[in-house]
């Protein structure tokens, strides 16, 4: 097909067909700005601000969604332009609290950007904020619908990335809202928890629900011990809220900061990821043997499980009964750690540092712990993390470096790749091919499986048999290869499956990024951090070694069972 | 005829004759693509409103996400989540009845009534509502009860007798056992 021609601003420019104008823009060099667009989002073109005006057209045209044609004449910064993008801004504005100063997104709010850019420095109508009801009843993200500017990239994101509609438009005109079905809060619905929706939320209409507070108590309580984890995906991305360059590996800052921060002890996600690997490995080889239940599907990623527990129910026998490695590691903490330091469970406050807000959820579950004493206390996203480490006058860019505590802080570069999708079966495959064939692999890196599609396919030999595995990132692929495996149309083995798109590095929790780049980049630092490691293979994590021998007996034993495994139960969708 | 003004006419089904008839039109209608508003509007009829366990049964039915089904009965005016009257009063408050005084007419029923707009009356018979533009202006100001059409009422003096009518349809129906 032909090349479009048109000029912007009278610079001409070609974009193939099917392009907008504010593509064709954007390939000028002109920036338009834009709110209810979103690269990763079916187009709306709601919110208006994109506007041009298009010679020989009346009116202007939101530039998002209308086709660019050749021989168009486009402007984009004309008077009348200008003045139509300021009075949008204007009437957001006038409908918005005036709190930016302590607003949570104050410096990353796109409607502050916007406002900005464009030299709105009065708002002529009176303000007519809302003062609605937040919706706090998920333990994971919170709604706070006065500050919705309607843009509905949430609903998007919650509809057609992960195909599970929590919330959705209600009422019309100045009455509408973003909502949960008869207004009865997030935790009575479907949502998974995955905070998807904050992260395309352009203000601060949906956060993550708040364990700062209670992390700050903790650790001026003088008669706690804390313990802190880390999970992989955070060392990849903290640097971006400090000015690092993104794609910096901070993993020895990252263990500094906690220290200074005041955590007694500072362990690594990695050393449950490991132990993940071991059981699950195990219980794969098993399924195998017996020929049963398969294919094994993940459940380290806690959007996916509560997905599962409401969407597809009569798959819930497939998933492994592994917990994930942050409650493997909870578990470790409150029974094996707590008995080596004689500390009882009940004085240990643990934090958990994630890319995720299902993580939240998941620790909260009630079989997340023993005696009525929780595995894992608080959990705090990527992005919670680096307000503590602001508000506490931490200079993380030039911290010096230091290690993770032993023996929960040692990890292999297997335990590391769980942050980004296809690193679960990665980390597997270096495992159960070993443990099958007995024999050490020439190749430990299985290129096949890495990668970002929504859906990979890898075929791997197996002392004989082959093994054929599925990669699967975001629900909504996920729904779409389970309806084949359901209908017999695939067969799998093994079937990994992330929540998020791109996996944990693309989490719910993770600071936001307006770098198109930013999933490979956030990957590279984690295959680095796999190929600087001395030991590359959970099972041959020492310290793992060393915990089965001394506490844990047999993988999937009968200690295993009670500690590192877990059971799940159907939640309705409706 | 008896039957289907019946249909319209809430309390007049027991619980399970309705879910039945909900069943009837779910069965008919579910396999069409877009029939959600249809099947929307006939629930309506059987059960007076929308309540939410039947917003539930259609999205389950369906195999739509409920948060579809919320939003689409809280965008339409015709869709009602609350128990309505078993007459509905709608003045219209378009521009030609606004000006001709439907204002003050909706007053009346106010007073009359003992309710504000978008309430229903105690004993459930009237539910009171401005509407926009019927398209009807030549009648202005005009109302509806129901399928009935009042245009040209000039005065507010007309309010009792018209709630008057309905009252008595309602007496003359308890007498005779009817609905």
């Amino acid at each position: 097909m032909e090349r479009i021609k048109l000029t912007i601003d009278g610079a001409p420019v070609e974009v193939d067909p099917g392009s907008t104008v504010l593509d064709a823009a954007r390939k000028a060099g002109v920036h338009v700005p834009t709110l209810c667009f979103h690269p990763e989002l079916r187009l709306e073109g709601s919110c208006r601000l994109c506007v041009v005006e298009i010679e020989g057209m009346q009116s202007l045209a939101a530039s998002c969604v209308y086709p660019a044609s050749s021989g168009m004449r486009v402007r984009t910064n004309s008077e009348v332009v200008r003045k139509t993008r300021k009075s949008i801004v204007e009437l957001l504005l006038a409908n918005h609290p005036q709190d930016c100063l302590v607003c949570p997104r104050h410096g990353t709010c796109e409607l502050q950007e916007v406002s900005h850019q464009l030299g709105v420095r009065k708002v002529r109508f009176k303000n007519d904020a809302r003062a609605l009801a937040q919706d706090q009843s998920s333990v994971a993200v919170v709604r706070d619908p006065n500050k919705c500017i309607l843009c509905g990239r949430c609903i998007r994101i919650c509809e057609q990335v992960q195909k599970v509609s929590a919330i959705g438009l209600a009422g019309r005109g100045s009455k509408a809202v973003v909502t949960t079905p008869f207004g009865h809060g997030l935790a009575e619905g479907p949502c998974v928890a995955c905070g998807q929706c904050i992260k395309v939320c352009p203000v601060a209409a949906l956060k993550e629900a708040d364990a700062t507070e209670q992390t700050w108590r903790a650790l001026s309580d003088p008669t706690l011990h804390t313990v802190v984890q880390v999970a992989p995906a955070v060392r990849a991305a903290l640097g971006e809220e400090f000015g690092m360059r993104p794609g910096a590996l901070v993993t020895e800052k990252l263990v500094t900061s906690l220290r200074k921060l005041g955590f007694n002890q500072v362990f690594d996600t990695q050393f449950g990821a490991d132990l993940t690997i071991v059981e699950e490995g195990h219980e794969l080889l098993r399924r195998l043997n017996e020929s049963k239940h398969l294919p094994l599907i993940t459940s380290c990623s806690p959007g996916w499980v509560k997905y599962a527990e409401h969407f597809c129910p009569e798959m819930l026998e497939h998933l492994s009964t592994c917990k994930s490695p942050q409650q493997m590691l909870g578990a470790l903490v409150k029974t094996y750690y707590a008995e080596k330091i004689g500390v009882m469970p009940s004085n240990i406050f643990h934090v958990a540092i994630m890319p995720c807000t299902a993580k939240k959820f998941e620790a909260s579950r009630p079989e997340m712990g023993r005696d009525g004493v929780r595995d894992v206390d608080a959990v705090l996203t990527t992005r919670e993390l680096a307000a503590m480490l602001k508000e506490a006058g931490i200079d993380f860019a030039n911290l010096p470096d230091s290690e993770f505590d032993l023996p929960l802080g040692m990890s292999s570069g297997a335990g590391g790749i769980f942050g980004v999708t296809g690193g679960v079966t990665e980390a597997v495959l270096r495992s159960v091919t070993e443990l099958k064939t007995g024999k050490e692999l020439e190749e430990i890196e299985f290129q096949g499986v890495r990668g970002f599609a929504g859906v990979r396919e890898a075929v791997i030999a197996l002392n004989g048999m082959t093994l054929k595995v599925a990669i699967v990132n975001s629900l909504g692929q996920a729904e779409k290869l389970l309806k084949k495996v359901k209908q017999g149309e695939a067969e799998y083995h093994f079937i990994e499956i992330m929540g998020c798109p791109s996996g944990c590095i693309g989490g719910g929790g993770q600071p936001f990024s307006k770098d198109p780049e930013i999933k490979h980049k956030r990957a590279a630092a984690l295959y680095r951090q796999d190929h600087m490691k001395r030991v590359r293979k959970s099972h041959e994590n020492p310290a793992i070694r060393e915990l089965y021998r001394t506490f844990i007996g047999d993988p999937n034993g009968e200690k295993a069972h009670a500690l590192l495994h877990t059971h799940y139960h159907a939640r309705p969708r409706y | 005829m008896t039957e289907s003004k019946c249909v319209g006419c809430t309390g007049s089904y027991t619980r399970d004759e309705k879910w039945d008839q909900l069943d009837e039109v779910m069965a008919k209608h579910k396999a069409l693509e877009g029939a959600l508003i249809m099947i929307l509007h006939r629930a309506q009829l059987i059960f007076g409103y929308l309540p939410e366990d039947v917003q539930r049964y259609v999205a389950k039915s369906l195999n739509i996400p409920l948060a579809d089904v919320y939003g689409v009965t809280t965008f339409y005016s015709s869709f009602s989540l609350t128990p309505r009257g078993k007459h509905r009063i709608a003045v219209c408050m378009g521009t030609a009845c606004y000006v001709r005084g439907a204002g003050d007419l909706l007053t009346a029923f106010e007073k009359a009534l003992g309710v504000k707009v978008g309430q229903t009356t105690t004993d459930g018979l009237f539910t009171l509502e401005a509407s926009r533009c019927i398209g009807a202006c030549g009648l202005a100001p005009v109302l509806t009860v129901g399928e009935d059409v009042y245009g040209n009422i000039m005065s507010a003096e007309r309010v009792p007798d018209i709630l008057r009518k309905y009252r008595a349809e309602k007496q003359q129906s308890e007498k005779v056992g009817l609905c």
